[in-house]
């Protein structure tokens, strides 16, 4: 099993690189902080991998794309599983009064992660087998006020990976995006997380482990997230509109 | 980024004492030297946290700041042939145990919970059922970091001459943050146990088969019936093992159940603690003699049932663990059953172990040769404190101490007496480092 973690530094992309060392995976990790990779990959080789090797990679820069992905490739021997986890939260208040930050969080979250999206799947296309999994957001479900330039790119980003599951339906490769609930992670820190419904990164890390072997092309992490997440895009508008989420 | 963000519910597994703190939990280890420079500048106290299964106070500091480290948790360096591990504080037991099955090692030194951080392993100097033989977690240390709050990161041997290693082994946390861990392993052909279990009559049985056992078997442990009385005091059952040389490396790769909330205080009355003791002693009775067990369940029967202190209800419970040198050993043993018995608030685990003459390398190592005696009470207010009271005066007869990581209300003058190196090891103290434990030991001073 050889597998490639773009943003491999995010606490949800470490816990499900530790599933695959326990597996005796082959692993390549990208991110920008090598020695946060380093750190990464030594723990990884303690835990079981049978090879972990780092790549760093600022992801948001979108010059080739496409030859790095096959860089990386080439650097563990093959591809079977690829699971793309970076991405920025950035600040609403401050991103609709400053476009520049608004398109900060769009580039990052959507144009570069939707590139990387579609070169991976070329990579599977042209394989004709492995696995994509793309980590989305319930924040791309519905529109709230809280989040929605962070949620907006999300919802792009589950459209782009839904369009690829249709293209690949019946073929051998498979893609699918992962819509964590809140996560316990550095990414929501500012956050009051009082309240039960918090899940771990463990957590989410299970269902993006088994995401990549069966079901999607959408899951929800925890799985109660897809129930929660019908009821509020159902909501009428009239409803919706008061409440506090 | 990381930051302190106030947080109640960080309670420590006794669930007595419950105060509001603020909580860091950082997941790379530059962190750290940011977030004591934020208590520095704020006047604020510091204390590192790793997986809260300390019973009392001294994992606590309500009203200041705690750093939880179980987010550093990465493995740094894994050795097999130098039979050595070096990771971070944070890493648990249960994280580090099927890594070293799997090369065919085990934890030299375990608790009865694996569920346990290295770090915590180190600032209690935790024991086990091999205590007769491997001394205390600390005998394997080799190399520690250290990170006090002037920004300097100590990495501190046992041969250290300044004192630290000694201060740190043991030390409750107060020396500074421990970073990371380097130990020695050991090996272990099988995640299985060869074991054998004896029933004993009386304290008399007790002590003989503890001296007959220690030679042949690594690892010795008893159960006591605290309701048994008379002819009968001290009677209980004798557990030895060591690893069985060959089988299966895996460990049964799954959790038990949980205990999903606290139960109300009338599950654990008297009666229910009664029939619990008789089950027990009559469960083990049947199944007295050899038996090959999965390692998990011969070192953490309690892990099996997560969240077992939650039936001890809303008001928590006190684990109370002494150890009297062994002159007094008999007869202070001896005294206490008699007075939990009369008592009639029957422990609902008492564990009695000889511990060997290994010396143990902290300052405030719990440890020492003699007999130890560990017992569970629901909290019932006044009348457990004043049953511990009498116990105290029991071990303070004998000569005795207690485990600060246990009962979260150690009385000042016995840790004194406890513990003679107290005054050595005050000098290295962090001075942005305390705790509850710490400020009730100080104030009494």
């Amino acid at each position: 099993m050889r597998v490639i973690i773009l943003g491999a530094t995010s606490a949800i992309a470490e816990a499900t690189a530790r599933l695959y060392a326990k597996e005796g995976a082959d692993l390549l990790l990208v991110a920008r902080r090598e020695d946060r990779l380093l750190a990464i990959r030594d723990d990884l080789l303690i835990r079981g991998a049978a090879k972990a090797e780092v790549a760093v990679r600022d992801l948001a820069d979108p010059h080739g794309i496409e030859a790095d992905f096959a860089r990386f490739v080439a650097q563990i021997g093959g591809v079977d599983h690829i699971i793309l986890a970076y991405g920025i939260l950035g600040d609403q208040g401050p991103a609709e009064r400053d476009p520049a930050q608004a398109e900060e969080i769009l580039r990052i979250n959507f144009n570069s992660a939707a590139a990387w999206t579609l070169a991976a799947a070329g990579a599977l296309e042209k394989l004709g087998r492995g696995s994509l999994v793309v980590i989305g957001s319930v924040a791309g479900d519905r529109g709230r006020r809280a989040n929605f330039i962070y949620g907006a790119a999300k919802a792009g980003l589950a459209t782009l990976v839904e369009g690829l599951a249709h293209r690949f339906a019946g073929q051998g490769p498979r893609v699918v995006v992962v819509k964590p609930g809140p996560t316990i992670t550095p990414m929501t820190e500012s956050f009051n997380r009082k309240g039960a419904l918090w899940a771990t990164p463990e957590q989410v890390a299970a269902v993006v482990r088994r995401a990549a072997d069966r079901g999607g092309p959408v899951l929800y992490a925890p799985w109660h997230w897809r129930f929660i997440m019908l009821i509020i895009r159902h909501l009428p508008t009239f409803i919706f509109n008061r409440m506090n989420i | 980024m990381t930051r302190f963000a106030p947080t109640e519910g960080v309670l420590s597994w006794g669930r007595v004492i419950r105060e509001t703190q603020d909580v860091a939990r950082p997941l790379w280890r530059e962190d750290l030297p940011g977030l004591l420079r934020e208590d520095t500048a704020a006047g604020r106290s510091c204390l590192a946290i790793g997986a809260r299964r300390s019973y009392g106070d001294s994992g606590l500091n309500g009203g200041q700041t705690v750093i939880d480290m179980t987010g550093l948790d990465r493995g740094i360096a894994f050795d097999p042939a130098r039979r050595t591990m070096r990771a971070e504080a944070g890493m648990t037991f249960d994280a580090l145990l099927p890594i070293l099955l799997r090369s065919g090692h085990f934890l030299p030194v375990t608790p009865g919970t694996r569920f346990v951080t290295l770090g915590g392993a180190v600032a209690n100097d935790v024991h086990g059922k091999n205590h007769h033989g491997a001394g205390t977690f600390g005998c394997w240390v080799r190399r520690l970091g250290l990170l006090r709050s002037d920004g300097v990161e100590w990495e501190l041997t046992p041969d250290d001459p300044t004192g630290l290693f000694a201060a740190t082994v043991g030390g409750l946390g107060l020396t500074g943050i421990i970073t990371w861990v380097e130990f020695e392993v050991i090996p272990a052909g099988s995640a299985l146990m060869d074991t054998e279990t004896v029933p004993f009559d009386d304290l008399d049985g007790f002590f003989a088969i503890a001296a007959e056992s220690e030679a042949g078997f690594d690892y010795t442990v008893a159960w006591v019936d605290c309701l048994a009385t008379g002819a009968s005091l001290g009677r209980g059952i004798f557990s030895r093992g060591r690893h069985a040389p060959t089988g299966t490396r895996l460990l049964a790769d799954k959790t038990g159940p949980a205990v999903p909330f606290e139960f109300p205080e009338l599950a654990l009355n008297g009666l229910s603690v009664r029939a619990f003791n008789t089950l027990y002693n009559w469960r083990s009775r049947m199944k007295a003699g050899k038996a090959v067990v999965p390692a998990l369940s011969f070192f953490y029967p309690l892990d099996a049932l997560r969240h077992w202190n939650r039936i001890y209800g809303r008001r928590g419970m006190y684990q109370y663990q002494s150890v009297v040198p062994p002159s007094a050993a008999r007869e202070a043993t001896r005294a206490m059953l008699q007075t939990i018995a009369a008592a009639g608030q029957g422990s609902f685990l008492a564990v009695l172990k000889t511990f060997g003459d290994r010396v143990s390398p902290g300052l405030l190592s719990f440890p020492r040769e003699g007999t130890t005696l560990a017992l569970d009470f629901p909290n019932r207010g006044s009348d457990t404190l004043s049953l511990l009271d009498r116990l105290d005066a029991i071990v303070r007869e004998a000569g005795g101490r207690l485990y600060p990581a246990k009962d979260g209300r150690l009385p000042p003058d016995l840790f004194r007496s406890g513990y003679p190196a107290l005054g050595a090891f005050e000098h290295h103290v962090d001075p942005q480092f305390s705790s509850r434990f710490w400020r009730r030991m100080q104030a009494a001073a």
